[in-house]
């Protein structure tokens, strides 16, 4: 049984390494990758927290959070996908800095 | 109750018809048919009351056209009523005024806007009989501001001249001033005696004032007066007049001579027993009355134009009717309202013909030996002028004797001097423009004669002018005049006296051809003085209208718009503050969604904390 403190804390860096991420990259797909590295931190809290309130294996709740989040994440990723090829093709680079028109 | 039909038919015959002539497009012959006659019928309407009022001295007709206002105690009806002092005002203004119209379908026959001409003075006539007529103050001033209304566009009636339009803004501004006070009379009166019906004013004055506590009648009085003194063009507002001879010669004769600027003269003697209240206003009335016919004398003296001569002739004319109600002669004010209103339309009707004759020839000194060429205008102007300089048995010498001798029984020794004088100088211009115009050498030639319309109407004033010096009766009852004692010789025989010295001074000029030059340069200066009318256009420009464009100038960048100004920039200068934040840069939006998300938590989590 892994204590549920390690969890916890791999949760918490993948998050704030997606974060980091987030913030830090300029490159549009990189923030999209470090967005689905969140998500993932979020579902093994999710996974985690069932097993520390229910140990037994019928409790099966974390799981399928789990697998509606991958079905999130993969719909999201999808359009995030199709809207980068766009704008690369519009504009033959992904810097975010840049892609600033929609503030008027 | 007939005569209560007839009454209510007095003012809406002319309204019927300029609302006719306003939207019905008519040959030029029913125009004047439709104008002329209904005046007509009005003039023949009032001549009926006249005939079947003649005997009696105190009656009164009422009639009722409808309720204008009703709410809770502000009762005012269209309500008309007549007595003899409006029965003489109703008589002048259709007599007079029937005349005239007729004399117009002459006068304006080539004009282009003849339909316009008429329906603007069909309305006049219709304003200013609602204005005698009126029981209230109020419907009386809904007739004075009609007045007022058709005067300016009249004055302004050629309105292609930049001038016309600038004398008409001139009149219609300044009697607005003296209108404004007469609001605020009617207000005060309103608020102090609870009504605006004339004739329980009269009564209830003297219920809520008496001589010794009458402040606040004084005010109203004054009030009323400024009213008075703007439309009837006396001191201080007198300047309007000369300036608004810039509308067709009938309308001058018509508004600007007998009927509207005797308005001002009808509203104090209508409201005579409230001025009674007020001994120190009426005495205001008497001092502006002599000080306006002084000015009007002294400055007709020196014109060279024909109709300023006799625009400032009505000024002063009009100063001697104030000098008779100022001294508490009420009847012998309307009275020579009365006979003024003839012999001033005779003259204006004659000046217009002349200047129809002589292709809008104004200055006299360009005419000349007209007797023979024009012997009819001749003749009624010698009429005219001989009743303006009140020559024994004219109409005019009737009423100028009563006001004199009213002067002197109301023991008001400077004011009858100064009257007397303005006798002399009244006869004394009278003659010089009639020599000037009519003796000596010919120079200019008439190429028209006037209408057969024109000399009709001319022909019924001349003898108006002879035979209009008997005074109504009911005049007499309604407002008694003065007690006289015995006039001492000179007090009687001076008035007569004096216009025969005028004359045969003003010959004596004229035969050493002295008139239109002076020699000395201490006279230039007064004879330019005097032909400015005293100067007050200049000194009223250096007074109001210097002042009032430089503060403009000051406040070019609106001084009380800097406030709203610092309300707008603070707002702008939010604006881009807050507008910084909204850039478009998506990491910058993450930075600071995790920002206030981590202060979110950590408030969050330190409140629970605490607690």
């Amino acid at each position: 049984m892994i204590p549920i403190s390690w969890i916890l804390f791999l949760s918490l860096s993948l998050f704030f390494i997606g974060i980091f991420g987030v913030l830090a990259r300029r490159n549009l797909l990189f923030v999209l990758i470090s967005l689905e590295l969140m998500l993932n931190a979020v579902v093994i809290l999710f996974i985690g927290a069932s097993r520390y309130h229910a140990p037994s294996i019928a409790n099966s709740d974390g799981q399928i959070m789990y697998l509606l989040v991958l079905t999130l994440a993969a719909s999201e990723i999808a359009v995030g996908l199709s809207l980068v090829i766009h704008m690369y093709r519009q504009h033959h680079h992904l810097d975010l800095d840049k892609l600033n028109k929609l503030r008027d | 109750m007939i005569y209560s039909n007839l009454l209510a038919f007095i003012p809406l015959l002319p309204l019927l018809s300029a609302i006719a002539l306003l939207f019905l497009n008519l040959s030029r012959f029913w125009i004047s048919a439709l104008a002329v006659g209904s005046i007509s019928s009005v003039a023949m309407i009032s001549f009926f009351l006249n005939y079947h009022f003649w005997q009696q001295t105190d009656f009164v007709l009422i009639a009722n056209l409808g309720n204008w206002i009703n709410i809770k105690q502000l009762n005012i009806s269209f309500g008309l009523y007549l007595d003899s002092l409006s029965l003489v005002m109703i008589t002048i203004i259709s007599g007079v005024g029937a005349l005239i119209h007729l004399y117009s379908t002459g006068f304006m026959v080539e004009d282009k806007s003849f339909k316009r001409y008429f329906t603007y003075l069909n309305l006049f006539v219709s304003a200013m009989l609602f204005l005698v007529l009126a029981d209230n103050l109020l419907l009386l001033y809904l007739g004075w501001e009609g007045v007022g209304l058709c005067s300016y566009l009249l004055i302004g009636f050629w309105y292609q001249d930049k001038n016309n339009n600038l004398a008409a803004n001139k009149a219609f501004l300044m009697t607005r001033i003296g209108d404004t006070a007469m609001a605020i009379g009617l207000f005060l009166l309103f608020t102090h005696l609870g009504t605006l019906n004339i004739q329980a004013i009269q009564v209830q004055a003297h219920t809520v004032w008496s001589l010794s506590d009458n402040t606040v009648a004084s005010i109203c009085c004054l009030l009323l007066l400024g009213g008075a003194v703007g439309k009837s063009a006396q001191f201080p507002l007198q300047n309007w007049l000369p300036d608004a001879m810039a509308g067709p010669t009938p309308v001058s004769a018509l508004i600007h001579a007998a009927t509207m600027v005797t308005a001002g003269i009808y509203l104090i003697a209508r409201n005579s027993q409230l001025f009674q209240l007020a001994p120190d206003v009426l005495y205001i009335v008497a001092l502006i009355g002599t000080f306006t016919l002084l000015l009007g004398a002294s400055a007709a003296m020196v014109q060279s134009d024909l109709k300023r001569i006799l625009a400032y002739s009505t000024i002063s004319q009009l100063g001697y009717m104030f000098l008779a109600l100022g001294v508490g002669a009420g009847a012998s004010a309307v009275f020579h309202l009365m006979t003024h209103a003839f012999f001033k339309a005779l003259l204006f009707l004659s000046a217009g013909a002349l200047i129809y004759s002589l292709h809008h020839e104004h200055n006299i000194f360009k005419m000349g030996g007209l007797f023979k060429k024009l012997p009819l205008v001749a003749v009624s102007f010698a009429i005219g002028c001989a009743a303006l300089a009140s020559l024994p048995f004219t109409s005019g010498f009737f009423s100028k004797e009563l006001i004199l001798a009213q002067v002197v029984a109301s023991n008001h020794n400077e004011l009858w001097w100064a009257a007397v004088l303005g006798a002399f100088i009244t006869a004394f211009y009278s003659a010089r423009l009639f020599f000037v115009v009519f003796l000596g050498k010919t120079q200019l030639s008439p190429d028209k004669t006037p209408t057969k319309a024109m000399s009709i109407a001319l022909v019924i004033l001349c003898l108006f002018s002879f035979v209009g010096g008997i005074q109504p009766d009911g005049l007499i009852a309604l407002m008694p005049p003065l007690n006289a004692d015995e006039l001492s010789v000179l007090q009687h025989w001076l008035p007569i006296i004096l216009p025969f010295i005028a004359l045969s001074f003003a010959w004596w000029m004229f035969k050493t051809e002295r008139f239109g030059k002076t020699q000395y340069t201490a006279l230039k200066g007064i004879h330019q003085l005097l032909k400015s009318g005293w100067a007050f256009d200049h000194m009223y420009h250096i007074i109001f209208i210097k002042p009032f464009k430089f503060i403009c100038q000051l406040n070019k960048h609106d001084v009380i718009d800097l406030f709203y100004r610092i309300i707008e920039k603070a707002s702008c200068g939010f604006h881009k503050l807050f507008s910084k934040f909204q850039n478009g840069k998506l990491r910058n939006y993450n930075a600071s969604l995790v920002i206030f998300c981590i202060l979110a938590f950590a408030w969050f989590i330190g409140g629970e904390l605490i607690t």
